[in-house]
């Protein structure tokens, strides 16, 4: 506590520090907001997987009297898939680059990766559309039995986050372009990178869980 | 878009002008009337509203609740029909928990927590805003059934496949998974927004330890929303996509298990249960310090204990399914976890308790609410630990004597702590007190009747009355407890309607000048919200606080002498901040309603017509890239040190005296 009387008022009021000066403190957990609500968004959307990986797992080898066709896992076609899921993969690496180039003020290569990077998740969305209308042609529709819905359903709800992914990608690629987005607000891409990594480590789990185990 | 931090600037450039707006419209400036309201990103009146919505809903599912116990009145009741008793049940249940205790507890954490931890506002205020809308908008398209064929009928649980095509043919059960799920989008939203807020936005000094303990609280309540939200959202799904698209997960013919959607409920279904509870606990441990003029005995311990609570709540659920065949070893392994998880919940009780003991009690009415909760909620967490032996459970489950319980610990437990946390902050948020004889009278027909309706059905469960059936005969030997139990009913009723009277009343003396107006601290508070005028300014704080302690704005008033001894050193309502300063706010603006409002057309058009659907998705699609547009971030501000992060927002209505309050700052 403070020795003269004038000190003791001033540590009874409140009030010494301008707001101002406030919000040029750092946050207090030394992240911005926006990365904070990234990783709460993203642990929620960990729950929402597991949940919906959860219920294939118990789905996919059910039968009741009234079950018809084939299951999902008869038709897997292993090495298709492989190589689609390398290709998102690989849009991880370009991710970080794009993230890396925009950190060093690198404007043209940033503008190469976002769009590469939404390129190949394009590609992995029409490697799914290929696998599913081939699935559709042997027969096995979205309510042929539990094991396609829940087949189509949670590949579905993967496939949807890809897409957003790519929108963001490519809104950050002409936000780039056209000079909104500086070297200033790299963080804006490092955070769209948070949630693409994400995607594509869920993409891992369901390759290895939903493909690769018999 | 969604992603903009939003807190207050200095708005002028160095040339002196204001930033032009690229937004597609003008910015609503209107600073009175209703669109004052709608439009409003400000975290006290989107609490407010919160609140204000939540009671008309605990307003329709206390009618629902009053026609049960009608039709229940006498053996054979012939009040209500079978399939309307089922409504009935069913939107009471859902209404009173997703309607009325979940949003007025983020009610009080929207106008709460931004002031207990000394910050301007939450981290992002639209966003809030847009959570607001979300809840309002679920609630009405939920409601909505009733006038399109006929409420949802398989309880607020909805167990499928009890609850697919098959059983429940009717659109009711389309518009319980459709609403919850606009409902859930709203808790999302609010939990990520209070989690950043709390976690970025502390005043400083202001560590973790330190913060008061409803903010702790709320704040393992929104850790428990934001993962147990996804499963649920997870299971309305897969039931909607069961009941909209023929999918097959509940199909049973097609080898479903029924207890795929038992699981699923219950992992979200049980860590809500402590989304509900915990904000009471949070307001009664505010309020008891207070009124019994010490400390909180063991603060850490509470907290501690509340976080125990959030972590072990995750594993819990499979007590509700005790019944339905999970094997012995499951079985085994839930009751013992269930048993665990009375400790931490027994160690808040022994603190409150401590904290009471030899303290200076005063018996004002947001107290005797909080002791109310002490005692009954211990009555229900007693019933609870019953449940927890798998036996006695297997005997209970489906009864009333399971009714008499979470009535209890909900009812209880979480409305009486939400009623004390009403009359405790009514002065912060209104400027003035409720009326004390009312409240007494209000609290005591509440205590009394709420003992009279639900302490009877402890016996008529243990009788073997069985939930859920509209009617028992004659012979059931039923009928005294039932009937008390409807007075029971009716006795809270008048309760409810005392406290009605006691708001209007209490208000428009208020505006004729005869309750007074309310100094900044009127109940020798202890936290920071107390440290502000009442009501609360619309800036909160003319200056940033710093905290050193525990109950801060209490060691500012209360210091130790030389022997040791606590003196006042100051009154409350002096040193408080004098509300007279006008920083600048963010603006509100028109695209969290615009956006919040396609939800339910998506959701309508997915019960009856697609092309629905695509009108709402071309209003969200609208609303976002207006939303985008409205400047969040002008790369023309480039007076921040901090960068694009920061934006200013113009059109409001004081920037000119603002800016010539702040020049000598900015």
């Amino acid at each position: 506590m403070a020795d003269t009387a004038e000190a003791q008022t001033s540590e009874l009021a409140y009030g010494r520090t301008e707001w101002d000066d406030y919000h040029h403190l750092p946050t207090n957990t030394g992240l911005t907001n926006e990365k904070v609500t990234m990783w709460a968004f993203l642990g929620s959307d960990c729950l929402l997987f597991g949940a919906l990986i959860s219920t294939y797992l118990l789905c996919r080898n059910r039968v009741g009297p009234a079950t018809k066709g084939p299951t999902a896992a008869d038709l897997f076609d292993i090495p298709f898939t492989s190589v689609s899921s390398f290709v998102l993969l690989m849009s991880s690496l370009t991710m970080v680059l794009a993230v890396t180039s925009i950190q060093r003020a690198e404007m043209e290569r940033c503008k190469l990766w976002l769009l590469t990077t939404a390129s190949l998740g394009s590609i992995f969305i029409a490697g799914q559309v290929y696998e599913f209308t081939g699935f559709y042609r042997e027969g096995l529709g979205y309510t042929t039995n539990i094991s396609s819905s829940a087949f189509y359903t949670l590949t579905g709800f993967h496939g949807v986050h890809v897409s957003l992914g790519i929108v963001m990608l490519v809104t950050m690629w002409v936000l780039v372009t056209r000079g909104i987005l500086g070297p200033e607000r790299a963080e804006t891409i490092e955070i769209i990178g948070l949630y693409w990594h994400f995607v594509d480590i869920v993409w891992i789990v369901i390759f290895a869980v939903v493909y690769l185990i018999p | 878009m969604a992603m903009t931090e939003e807190r207050p600037e200095v708005l002028e450039l160095e040339s002196g002008e204001t930033t032009p707006s690229t937004g597609a419209f003008a910015r609503p400036t209107h600073a009175s009337g209703w669109r004052a309201w709608f439009f409003t990103i400000d975290h006290k009146k989107i609490g407010i509203m919160y609140c204000a919505v939540a009671m008309f809903w605990f307003l329709c599912a206390g009618i629902e609740a009053l026609l049960i116990r009608a039709q229940l009145f006498t053996p054979n009741g012939t009040v209500l029909s079978a399939d309307q008793y089922n409504q009935l049940f069913t939107m009471h249940g859902t209404t009173m928990v997703f309607l009325v205790i979940m949003p007025l507890a983020a009610g009080f954490a929207n106008y709460m927590v931004p002031l207990q931890i000394g910050a301007r506002d939450v981290a992002f205020p639209r966003l809030n805003a847009l959570g607001l809308w979300l809840f309002i908008f679920g609630g009405i398209f939920l409601n909505l059934s009733w006038f399109l064929g006929g409420g949802p009928d398989g309880g607020w649980f909805a167990y499928a496949p009890n609850t697919g095509v098959t059983y429940s043919p009717g659109s009711g059960m389309d518009f319980y998974a459709l609403g919850l799920q606009i409902a859930g989008i709203a808790s999302l939203i609010g939990s990520i927004n209070l989690i950043v807020t709390i976690l970025n936005f502390r005043a400083p000094g202001m560590a973790m330890l330190r913060m008061p303990v409803f903010t702790w609280m709320i704040l393992v309540v929104q850790f428990l929303l934001l993962l147990s939200l996804p499963v649920i959202t997870v299971a309305l799904v897969l039931l909607s996509f069961d009941r909209t698209f023929d999918a097959n997960f509940f199909n049973v013919a097609m080898g479903a298990d029924p207890l795929l959607w038992q699981h699923l409920f219950w992992i979200f279904g049980h860590p809500e249960v402590y989304v509900l509870i915990l904000p009471s606990f949070g307001i009664v441990s505010e309020t008891l310090p207070v009124f019994s003029r010490k400390p909180l005995f063991g603060y850490s311990i509470v907290v501690l204990s509340g976080i125990a609570i959030g972590f072990m709540g995750w594993g819990v659920w499979a007590h509700h399914m005790f019944v339905s065949g999970l094997g012995p070893v499951g079985v085994a392994a839930f009751s013992a976890t269930t048993m665990f998880i009375a400790v931490p919940t027994g160690v808040k009780i022994l603190n409150w308790i401590a904290t009471m003991w030899g303290g200076n009690i005063r018996f004002t009415i947001p107290m005797m609410f909080s002791i109310s909760l002490v005692s009954m909620f211990t009555i229900g967490g007693l019933s609870g630990v019953m449940h927890a032996i798998a036996p006695a459970d297997t005997q209970q489950t489906d009864t009333y004597f399971i009714v008499a319980h979470f009535h209890y610990v909900l009812f209880g437990g979480a409305l009486m702590g939400l009623f004390a946390g009403m009359y405790y902050w009514w002065p912060k948020a209104f400027g003035y007190r409720l009326n004390e004889a009312l409240g007494k009278w209000h609290f005591w027909l509440v205590l009394l009747g709420f003992n009279t309706a639900f302490g009877p059905m402890h016996i008529l469960g243990l009788q073997g009355m069985a939930r859920r059936h509209s009617r028992y005969g004659p012979e059931d030997g039923f009928d005294f407890w039932n009937a008390v139990s409807t007075i029971g009913a009716f006795v809270i009723l008048i309760g409810m309607i005392i406290f009605a009277v006691n708001i209007i009343r209490t208000w428009l003396r208020y505006k004729a000048g005869t309750v007074p107006q309310e100094p900044a601290d009127p109940w020798d508070g202890r936290t920071l919200e107390w440290a502000i005028p009442s009501p609360a300014p619309e800036h909160n704080f003319d200056y940033v606080p710093v905290v050193t302690d525990v109950d801060d704005f209490w060691h500012k008033k209360y210091q130790a002498d030389e022997t040791g001894k606590l003196r006042k050193v100051a009154n409350g309502n002096d040193i408080a901040q004098k509300g007279d300063q006008h920083p600048h706010l963010p603006s509100p603006s028109y695209w969290p309603i615009v956006l919040a409002a396609g939800f339910p057309l998506i959701a309508l058009g997915l019960i009856y017509n697609l092309w629905l659907s695509g009108i709402g998705l071309l209003l969200m699609l609208g609303a976002i890239f207006g939303w985008s547009l409205e400047p969040p971030t002008d790369p023309e501000a480039g007076h921040d040190a901090q960068g694009d992060d920061h934006h200013p927002d113009e059109n409001d209505p004081n920037s000119d005296s603002a800016i010539v309050e702040e020049a000598p700052v900015g």
